[in-house]
């Protein structure tokens, strides 16, 4: 028998959603991270509030890897619609705990793994009055025997009960008393397992923190002086601007006795997008988060506010598509979308984060970008960033001005024109591509222009000159140049030696940075380079130019990204090797290692054909 | 604008409006969608910011652009097609929220600018230019505006300068929704025989409540008043409106009488006219919010930025 690794574990819990599983997920996974164990989780939730099935996996990680583990060691059997199917995902040599309070079916028994029981109904029935919340305290049993069964202390059980139920003794009581009935039946049972052991790693997890990189973008955007958002409900970015009337009032201070900010729930999406236009003109720094079929209703507004040139920020949490598609799955599939959104010649700034930290900075920039460029400005996530909870150092604030752009106050008008200046809304002044702007309350005589949606010239006059239309665009994409130069530059890391190299962008760093250490122990080394925003900047190429093959790596079928490179860059395009992965689930390392070797192995045949 | 096009028409009475009630230009703000309607912002007020955004949208981007700035005074302008069909959703909910804008819909009942459709509030049996008949019943505006309690309703029609102007001045002195369905002909497009929106047809079926009288704040005058068949509406920067009674007395704050006096007019085929409902006990939507008195677009970082102290604590938090 193998021996019992150490702090390296994949738990899968399966349970029937609304049941009460995500508190017991939660204080499985909390109990971990409180042994100081690097640890994971991924919710693979139903698009539902009650009864359809729903997967959990806890990993903990000795070397720190925070990515869906492909390989499950133990399953929590806890919901008989998928048990035919839940005792096929676990690996041979796995473990599979479930509810002995019945005998189990013969058609859930196979070969290679091993069964332990717990009899939960039995238990809760014992513990719990007959009441609604006997159901979800079921669940409560198997964290109390995974726990007995991979040496999770009680005492930090009840830690974590204290954290999380602080201010109600009743509910840590009868929460405590399940699971230690749990843990208490495996002991008398003296059932064992030789798959994992989970030791307490002192400090291991000190400073570290956990949150979703919802909350860590809500937050990003409080600290980046939000004051107009407008939004509506879409999973998996409603959470997002939840998060933003949570914090709200807990952190922005009242200005004149009110409120300092304006949090709307809209009609639609066509709404929120019109609303934070109207208040990103007005001067306000205005936002709103959606997914994939608001951002679909949005695109008549992002056009107004990239012609008109107003600034204002969305958030768009990728969740699978086309039309509602998969919507609590993850997917990197609106980057195109995004990227050239609404009719006409269009080109949006898109920032893209990869990690909880990233996801609080790039919110709090978004708006310096939008305001700097007069431009809507993307901030791309995904589901899996911005659902799951995510293992990371703590969110740190860069003390730095607003950057507010060319916004011309009065008193500026005035010294203009004194100078013999002549405002004009439209005009490049500076070469950059980008004007100066005014905006409304604004008292000075010069201050006032006509914004439209429609054709004009440089001083916001109605035009259907072929000159003055032509002008602007032009002037558009310069401005665009421009915002290449400003936008977060990748992350690279690479040794000169090497010519191999993987890109990828946003949550498939971690499965990347996973992929490429199991990628090495097999003898192929990979320098890396992770994209932050669109447009490319000039780093790009010349990792595209160092290489000889390069892997790239993203969440969608059609190689969004890999499009947009080969569409900037087609002389050196032909070097990309697209790694697609589009189930709707977190990618994992393994799926990008299997398909390097596959890609890498059909060039050898190819040119050993040749 | 065609030559005679009722639109002109209102834009004179918007700009004698500011003009009586001493409006300080650079506190407008001036909004409107898509059509011809859309277009008279640039006509008037030129030291006012002016935003011309997309079809359907205005009674959005106006809403987003209240919240930015609460002091400014919005003007919107839109058209039938503008407001009742393609942006009917947004104009509901900015009536729900009681946005404070001054909202003028100018409706001829066609789509003027794409050369003569019918819009949705073309009348059941008015007859297009080329001789199709509408058959699907009008939505009306004002009672639309009134069952979601857009806090001032009124009807006019664009050649009655007289009921006009203190309508407009009346809806620029309310905080909150004022909604003004003005009867606009489509000179063009729909002025022909057959038409219940041609200048014709619609003179000849006005159905005005009430004579109006605006007396805006800084004027002490006594109005001429009959107590008893005389209605007085205080508006909440202390000007005041007279309503006369003409034929029967009317009293505007009562919701179901002004829903049923707009179903009266219907059935008798004719435009109901003047300040059909008022409401003064709502706040705005900016109130509700309770925004702070310094509009948002004008704070500073420290006004919002949080402090890295409250940071630390919440990444304390994060660490349970």
């Amino acid at each position: 028998m193998d021996t019992p690794t150490i702090n390296d574990l994949n738990i899968c819990v399966a349970t029937e959603n609304g049941s009460g599983s995500a508190s017991s997920n939660n204080i499985l996974f909390k109990a971990i991270f409180k042994m100081g164990i690097p640890c994971s989780s991924k919710n693979m939730f139903p698009s539902n509030i009650q009864g359809l099935p729903t997967w959990y996996q806890i990993r903990a990680s000795a070397e720190g890897y925070l990515s869906r583990k492909d390989v499950i060691d133990v399953m929590v059997m806890f919901n008989d619609a998928t048990a035919a199917k839940d005792i096929y995902r676990v690996r041979d040599g796995g473990l599979i705990l479930y509810d002995d309070s019945t005998p189990l079916p013969a058609h859930l028994r196979r070969d290679g793994v091993q069964y332990l029981g717990v009899p939960a109904n039995k238990l809760v029935t014992k513990l719990v009055p007959a009441s609604p919340l006997r159901a979800k305290q079921r669940n409560m049993i198997y964290v109390g025997a995974l726990a007995y069964l991979f040496g999770i202390d009680m005492e930090i059980i009840k830690a974590v009960l204290e954290d999380t139920f602080g201010k109600k003794p009743a509910v840590i009581e009868s929460n405590l008393a399940c699971i230690d009935a749990g843990y208490q039946h495996m002991k008398e049972k003296s059932y064992t397992q030789n798959i994992a052991r989970l030791e307490v790693i002192p400090n291991g997890n000190k400073g570290k923190i956990i949150t979703e990189g919802n909350t860590a973008a809500a937050l990003g955007a409080i600290y980046g002086g939000a004051s107009v958002i407008c939004w509506y409900p879409i999973t998996p970015s409603s959470s997002l601007a939840e998060a933003m009337e949570y914090y709200l009032p807990r952190l922005r201070k009242p200005k004149d006795g009110k409120k300092a900010y304006a949090i709307v729930q809209a009609e639609d999406e066509i709404a929120s997008a019109s609303m934070i236009v109207g208040a990103g003109w007005a001067g306000a720094r205005s936002m709103t988060s959606t997914s994939g079929p608001g951002l679909s209703l949005m695109n008549e507004s992002l056009g107004l506010a990239y012609y008109a040139e107003i600034p204002c920020v969305f958030f768009i949490i990728q969740r699978g598509g086309p039309s509602t598609g998969l919507p609590t799955r993850t997917q990197q599939a609106d980057i195109s979308l995004m990227y050239g959104a609404s009719h006409g010649d269009t080109r949006h700034v898109i920032l893209i984060p990869h990690d909880t930290n990233s996801c609080f900075d790039f919110a709090r920039r978004s708006f310096d970008f939008a305001d700097r460029f007069q431009t809507p400005v993307f901030v791309a996530m995904d589901l899996d960033l911005g659902m799951n909870l995510w293992l990371s150092e703590p969110l740190k604030l860069q003390r730095e001005p607003f950057d507010l752009g060319k916004r011309l106050a009065a008193e500026q008008l005035e010294e203009w024109t004194k100078a013999g200046k002549k405002f004009r809304r439209y005009f490049d002044q500076d070469g950059d591509g980008i004007p100066y702007r005014t905006v409304p309350g604004n008292q000075h005589r010069m201050a006032s222009y006509f914004a439209r949606g429609s054709g004009h010239d440089v001083d916001a006059k109605y035009s259907e000159d072929e000159h003055d239309y032509k002008a602007i665009l032009d002037r558009l994409r310069k401005k665009f140049e421009t915002a290449r130069k400003f936008v977060p530059k990748p992350i690279v890391e690479k040794e000169k030696s090497v010519k191999t190299g993987i890109i990828c962008y946003g949550s498939s760093y971690e499965p990347v940075r996973e992929a490429r250490d199991r990628l090495k122990t097999r003898g192929l080394r990979t320098n890396h380079m992770l994209i932050r925003a669109l447009p490319l900047t000039s780093e790009v190429r010349d990792f595209l130019a160092e290489h000889d093959t390069i892997y790239l790596v993203e969440q969608n079928r059609d190689a969004q990204m890999a499009a947009i490179i080969k569409d900037e860059h087609p002389d050196l395009g032909a070097k990309i090797v697209s790694v697609l992965i589009y189930n709707g689930l977190p990618a994992t390392p393994l799926e990008v290692v299997n398909q390097i070797f596959a890609a890498a192995q059909s060039t050898e045949r190819k040119t050993a054909q040749m | 604008m065609c030559r005679g096009c009722g639109h002109d028409a209102i834009s004179a009475s918007v700009m004698r409006a500011y003009f009586e009630n001493s409006i300080d230009p650079r506190k407008v703000v001036k909004l409107s969608g898509i059509g011809c309607s859309s277009k008279t912002p640039a006509y008037f007020l030129s030291q006012s910011f002016g935003f011309n955004a997309v079809h359907g949208r205005m009674s959005a981007v106006a809403t987003g652009a209240n919240l930015a700035n609460h002091s400014l005074m919005p003007i919107g302008v839109s058209g039938d097609g503008d407001t009742s069909a393609i942006g009917l959703g947004n104009f509901c909910h900015m009536m729900r929220r009681n946005v404070n804008i001054t909202y003028i819909i100018e409706n001829n009942g066609v789509y003027g600018l794409t050369k003569g459709q019918f819009s949705a509030t073309a009348d059941v049996g008015s007859v297009m230019k080329g001789g199709k008949v509408n058959d699907i019943p009008a939505i009306d505006l004002a009672e639309l505006a009134i069952t979601l309690d857009a806090t001032y309703v009124a009807r006019s029609f664009s050649g009655d300068r007289k009921q006009l102007a203190p309508l407009v001045q009346g809806a620029l002195a309310h905080k909150g929704s004022a909604i003004l369905d003005v009867i606009s002909p489509c000179v063009t497009f729909n002025n022909h025989e057959g038409s219940t929106k041609s200048l014709k047809y619609a003179k000849a079926h006005l159905d005005p409540i009430h004579d109006i009288d605006f007396i805006p704040p800084y004027e002490n005058i006594e109005a001429d008043y009959d107590e008893g068949t005389d209605h007085e509406v205080k508006l909440h920067d202390g000007s005041r409106i007279i309503l006369h009674k003409l034929s029967k007395s009317y009293d505007p704050t009562n919701k179901a009488q002004a829903i049923s006096a707009i179903h009266g007019a219907i059935a008798e085929g004719k435009f109901l006219t003047g300040l059909i409902y008022y409401n003064p006990n709502r706040k705005d939507f900016a109130e509700e919010l309770n925004l702070c008195d310094t509009p948002l677009s004008e704070l500073t970082q420290d006004d919002l930025q949080p402090s890295v102290e409250q940071l630390d604590e919440i990444n304390a938090n994060f660490m349970k």
